[in-house]
C-alpha cells in the first residue's frame, strides 16, 4: 500500500508542480492518473522514487518513509518500485536479456551486473518474465531492433524483474498505435492482477484510462480534482480536470479514434471473409 | 585582395549602417595584416627569399632519384614508429576515459572541483603538439621510444577526453533515468546506462586518434623521440637528401594505409 | 509460464565478432601484438630514474613559471608567432578561395578540377613540420619561412571544406540563377557565394586557432614563433621559462578558442 501525505513540489524556477497531494494507493488497484499536460502527472510520479526530490509531504510504502533516504537507502527501497516509461527508456544497443536484467541491478554487487555474471534465479525469471509478456524468442536480439510495442513490454519484462511492490507506469502507449496500446494495457492489468500489485499508471488518454483502470485521479495544476471510479467521470468532472476548451478538442480527438477504430475493426472482418 | 572586395556585392541588401560597418571591418582586417605582415617581416634576410627558388631546385634535383636501397634501414624505425603511435593511442585512451567521465556535466561526482580540473587537464593536453610534449620528455626522461610513447599518450588525452565527455554528455537521458529507477548504484549506471550508448562513439574517436597518431609519431623522431623521423633527423643532418626522399614517401605511404585502415573500421563499427 | 524448465544461464552473445574462430585469432593476435610492441621498446630506466628529478623541476617550473627573466625573447617569439598567425591564415584563405571553387565538381571543368584537388592532395598529406624543414632549407631560418608553412598548410585545409561545401550546395538555388542567363560568376556571385560564406568565415576562424598552435611548434626546426623560444628554454633546462611559455601558449590558445566560437556563433 502506497500513502502520500501532503506531497508538494516546487522547482528552483519558481513553478509549483504539486501542491499537497494526498492520496493512497491499496494492494491491487491500479489507479489512473489523468490531467492536461503540465498538470504534474509525471512529477508526481517521479517524487514517488524520487527521481525528482519533493519539497514537502510524506511518502509510505508500506511504512516505509521514502522522503529524506540517504543515497543507499534509497537505492534498497527503489528495487522495490517498478517503473514503465512513455518512451520505453530501455538500453538501446544492449540485448533485451540484459534488458530484463538489469531490473535485477539493485539486488546484485556490482561486479557481477559488470561481468554480466547474474545468478542462476534471476535468469531463470527473466526468462519466464520474456516468456510471460510473450517475447522469449527475443532474448538475444538487440532492443532497439524491436518494434515499439515489444519495447515496452521489454519495459514492463524489466520492472517486474525487479519484484516491485509498486508499479510507476508513465504514459504507457503515448507512442503507440491505438491497437497496440490496448494490448499493452491488457498485459499490464493482467500483470498487475496476478501479483496483487497496486500502479500507478499516468495516462492522457481519458477512454483508455475508464476502460482499464480501476480508480482515476484527476490533477489539475498540481491539485487532485477528482478521485473516484471511472463511471463516475463524466463530462462536468472532465471539464473540471482539462477545461472548457481542452476538453472538446480532445473530445474531438476521441471521435476520431473511434471512428479510426471502427474502421479497422471493418477491415480486419473483411480481411476475415 | 580581389577576393574580399567582391563580397561586398553579397552583403549589398543590408541596410547602409551594416554595409558601412562591414567595409570597417574589412579595412580594419586589412590594416591588421598589412601591420602584422610588416612587423614579420622585419628580420627577413630578402636576399634568401630570392634566392630560394634556386634553392628548391638545388634539393629538388639531389632528391631524385631517390635512394632506394635505403629502405633496408628504415624497416625497424618504421615498426617502431608504429609501436609509437598504437601504445601511444592506448596509453593515452586509458587515461582519457575516466577525465571524460569526470569532466562530462552529467557524469561528475563534482563539479566544482574535478570538473574544472578535467577541463584544465584537458585543454592543456590538447594545446600543447605532441611535438612540444617529445620535446619535454626527451629532456625529461632522455631519447627514446618511450619518450615519444609517453608524448603520444600525453596529446591524446585532450583530443579523445573533449570528444568523449561531449558523447558522454549528448546520452539520451531516459535510458540512464530507467537505470537509475530500477535501485542501481552509480557505477551501476555509468555501465548499465552511459557506456552502451557511447560505445560506438568511443571506438571511432580511438581508432581516429590512432590515424592521427600514425602522423605524429613519423616526425617525433626530429626531436630524438625515436621511430623513423630519427632516420629523417640524421638524414637531413648530412644533407642526404636522396635518403629524405625515400623516407617521405613511406611516411606518405604509411599515412595513407592508416587512413584507410582506419577509415574501414570506423565504417564496419557505426 | 513454462514454470521452471526456464534456462537458468544466459551469456551474452558476441556483438562484434560473431564467429568463434575469428574472435579467438583476434584476441591472440592482438596479445602477441602487444608483447612484441612491448618488448621493441627498450628503456633505460636508470636515466628515466635520473629523469624523475628533472621531471619533478619541470613540474615545479610549470607551477611556479618564470615570465621575467626571458621575458624579451618570449615576447620576441609571441609576436612573431602571432603574426605569422594572422598573416598565413588571410593569404592562405584567399589562396584558398579560387582553389576551393576549381576543386568543385559543380562549378569547374574536369581539367580545373583535378588540378586542383591535387594540390589539396599535398598540402593535406604533408605534415606541416616537414614542409617547415623544407621552406627553412629554401628561404632560410626565421618567421617567414614560418609563414609560408602556415600558408601552405590551410590552403589544404580551407580548399578542401570549401570544395566539399560547395558540392553539397542547394543545386536548385544555382539552377534559378543560371535560367536568369547569368553568367559563370554571377552564379558563383548570387547562388554559391551567399551559401556558403558563413561557413568560409568559420573555418577561418577556425583554421585561425589551428595556425596558432602550429606556429608553437614548427619554431623546433628553425621556422621562427614561439617554439623556437621554447625549444631554446629546453635546450638550456630551463623549465621555469619553458613552464611559463607553456601557461601562455594554452592561454591563448583557450582564448582563440573560446573567441572563435563566440564569434562564429556571433556571425551566423
Amino acid at each position: 500500500m502506497l500513502t502520500l501525505d501532503g506531497l508538494s513540489k516546487t522547482y528552483r524556477t519558481g513553478d509549483s508542480a504539486l501542491s499537497d497531494v494526498t492520496l493512497s494507493v491499496p494492494k491491487g488497484q491500479i489507479m489512473g492518473l489523468i490531467g492536461p499536460s503540465g498538470a504534474g502527472k509525471s512529477t508526481l510520479i517521479r517524487c514517488i522514487n524520487r527521481l525528482v526530490e519533493p519539497t514537502a509531504g510524506r511518502i509510505l510504502l508500506n511504512d516505509v518513509n521514502l522522503v529524506g533516504l540517504g543515497k543507499s537507502d534509497l537505492r534498497r527501497q527503489r528495487r522495490r518500485i517498478g517503473m514503465i516509461f512513455q518512451e520505453y527508456a530501455l538500453v538501446e544497443r544492449l540485448t533485451v536479456m540484459e534488458n530484463v536484467l538489469s531490473g535485477r541491478l539493485g539486488y546484485v554487487p556490482f561486479w557481477r551486473s559488470f561481468l554480466r555474471k547474474y545468478p542462476e534465479f534471476d535468469i531463470q525469471r527473466a526468462y519466464q518474465l520474456l516468456d510471460r509478456v510473450g517475447l522469449i524468442d527475443h532474448a538475444d536480439k538487440r532492443s532497439d531492433a524491436l518494434s515499439g510495442g515489444q519495447r515496452q513490454r521489454v519495459g514492463i519484462a524489466r520492472a517486474l524483474a525487479q519484484d516491485p511492490e509498486l508499479l510507476l507506469v508513465d504514459e504507457p502507449t503515448a507512442s503507440l498505435d491505438p491497437k497496440t496500446s490496448r494490448q499493452i494495457m491488457r498485459l499490464l492489468t493482467e500483470v498487475c492482477a496476478e501479483r496483487g500489485l497496486p500502479a500507478i499508471v499516468n495516462i492522457h488518454d481519458v477512454p483508455l484510462a475508464q476502460q482499464f483502470m480501476q480508480r482515476i485521479v484527476g490533477l489539475r495544476a498540481g491539485r487532485v480534482v477528482f478521485d473516484g471510479p471511472p463511471d463516475r467521470l463524466k463530462e462536468d468532472a472532465l471539464t473540471t480536470i482539462y477545461g472548457e476548451e481542452d476538453w472538446n478538442t480532445m473530445r474531438q480527438g476521441e471521435e476520431e479514434q473511434s471512428q479510426a477504430e471502427a474502421d479497422a475493426r471493418d477491415r480486419i472482418a473483411a480481411l476475415a471473409q | 585582395m580581389t577576393e574580399i572586395t567582391r563580397y561586398n556585392q553579397f552583403w549589398s541588401h543590408r541596410t547602409q549602417r551594416e554595409r558601412l560597418a562591414l567595409w570597417i571591418g574589412w579595412l580594419a582586417l586589412v590594416a591588421l595584416f598589412v601591420w602584422c605582415w610588416q612587423i614579420m617581416t622585419t628580420d627577413t634576410i630578402w636576399f634568401f627569399v630570392s634566392d630560394a627558388p634556386r634553392q628548391a631546385a638545388d634539393i629538388g634535383s639531389r632528391m631524385v632519384p631517390p635512394r632506394w636501397s635505403y629502405i633496408s634501414e628504415l624497416w625497424v624505425p618504421l615498426w617502431d614508429t608504429l609501436n609509437i603511435a598504437t601504445l601511444g593511442t592506448l596509453g593515452g585512451v586509458i587515461m582519457a576515459v575516466p577525465v571524460a567521465f569526470l569532466a562530462a556535466r552529467n557524469t561528475t561526482p563534482s563539479a566544482t572541483v574535478l570538473r574544472p580540473i578535467a577541463l584544465f587537464i584537458i585543454v592543456a593536453s590538447r594545446s600543447i603538439n605532441s611535438l612540444i610534449w617529445a620535446l619535454l620528455l626527451v629532456a625529461i626522461i632522455g631519447p627514446g621510444l618511450l619518450a615519444g610513447i609517453v608524448a603520444i599518450a600525453l596529446r591524446s588525452i585532450g583530443f579523445v577526453g573533449k570528444l568523449l565527455y561531449e558523447a558522454i554528455e549528448e546520452t539520451d537521458t531516459s535510458q540512464t533515468e530507467a537505470i537509475e529507477a530500477t535501485g542501481a548504484s552509480g557505477l551501476q549506471v555509468l555501465n548499465y546506462g552511459i557506456v552502451p550508448q557511447i560505445m560506438p562513439a568511443f571506438w571511432g574517436i580511438t581508432v581516429f586518434r590512432w590515424d592521427i597518431n600514425i602522423r605524429e609519431s613519423t616526425i617525433l623522431g626530429l626531436v630524438g623521440a625515436g621511430g623513423i623521423g630519427l632516420k629523417l633527423q640524421a638524414s637531413l643532418n648530412t644533407l642526404a637528401w636522396s635518403q629524405v626522399s625515400v623516407i617521405l614517401l613511406l611516411i606518405l605511404a604509411t599515412v595513407v594505409l592508416s587512413e584507410w585502415v582506419s577509415a574501414r573500421v570506423r565504417h564496419a563499427i557505426i | 509460464m513454462t514454470g521452471t524448465s526456464a534456462p537458468t544461464s544466459w551469456r551474452r552473445p558476441p556483438q562484434i565478432i560473431k564467429d568463434r574462430r575469428w574472435r579467438i585469432a583476434v584476441q591472440i593476435g592482438i596479445v602477441v601484438y602487444l608483447v612484441l610492441a612491448f618488448g621493441s621498446v627498450e628503456v633505460n630506466w636508470i636515466r628515466v630514474y635520473d629523469g624523475l628529478e628533472r621531471g619533478q623541476r619541470f613540474i615545479m617550473g610549470f607551477l611556479q613559471p618564470d615570465f621575467s627573466s626571458r621575458w624579451r625573447d618570449i615576447s620576441q617569439g609571441l609576436i612573431e608567432s602571432l603574426t605569422m598567425t594572422l598573416t598565413s591564415t588571410v593569404v592562405g584563405v584567399a589562396i584558398s578561395v579560387p582553389i576551393g571553387i576549381g576543386a568543385a565538381r559543380n562549378l569547374a571543368p574536369r581539367w580545373i578540377y583535378y588540378i586542383c584537388r591535387s594540390i589539396i592532395a599535398v598540402s593535406r598529406s604533408l605534415q606541416e613540420i616537414i614542409i617547415a624543414i623544407f621552406f627553412v632549407a629554401m628561404f632560410g631560418f626565421g618567421p617567414f619561412a614560418g609563414f609560408l608553412t602556415l600558408s601552405f598548410a590551410t590552403i589544404g585545409f580551407i580548399a578542401k571544406l570549401l570544395a566539399d561545401d560547395i558540392e553539397e550546395i542547394d543545386e536548385t538555388q544555382a539552377e534559378a540563377v543560371r535560367s536568369t542567363g547569368a553568367t559563370w560568376w554571377q552564379v558563383v556571385n548570387y547562388a554559391v557565394q551567399p551559401q556558403v560564406m558563413p561557413r568560409l568565415i568559420g573555418l577561418s576562424l577556425y583554421r585561425l586557432d589551428i595556425n596558432f598552435r602550429e606556429s608553437a611548434v614548427i619554431g623546433i626546426v628553425g621556422a621562427g614563433g614561439i617554439g623556437a623560444t621554447l625549444n631554446t628554454a629546453i635546450d638550456r633546462y630551463e623549465y621555469d621559462s619553458a613552464g611559463a611559455i607553456l601557461l601562455i601558449i594554452i592561454a591563448i590558445v583557450m582564448v582563440a578558442e573560446y573567441g572563435s566560437s563566440y564569434l562564429r556563433k556571433f556571425l551566423q
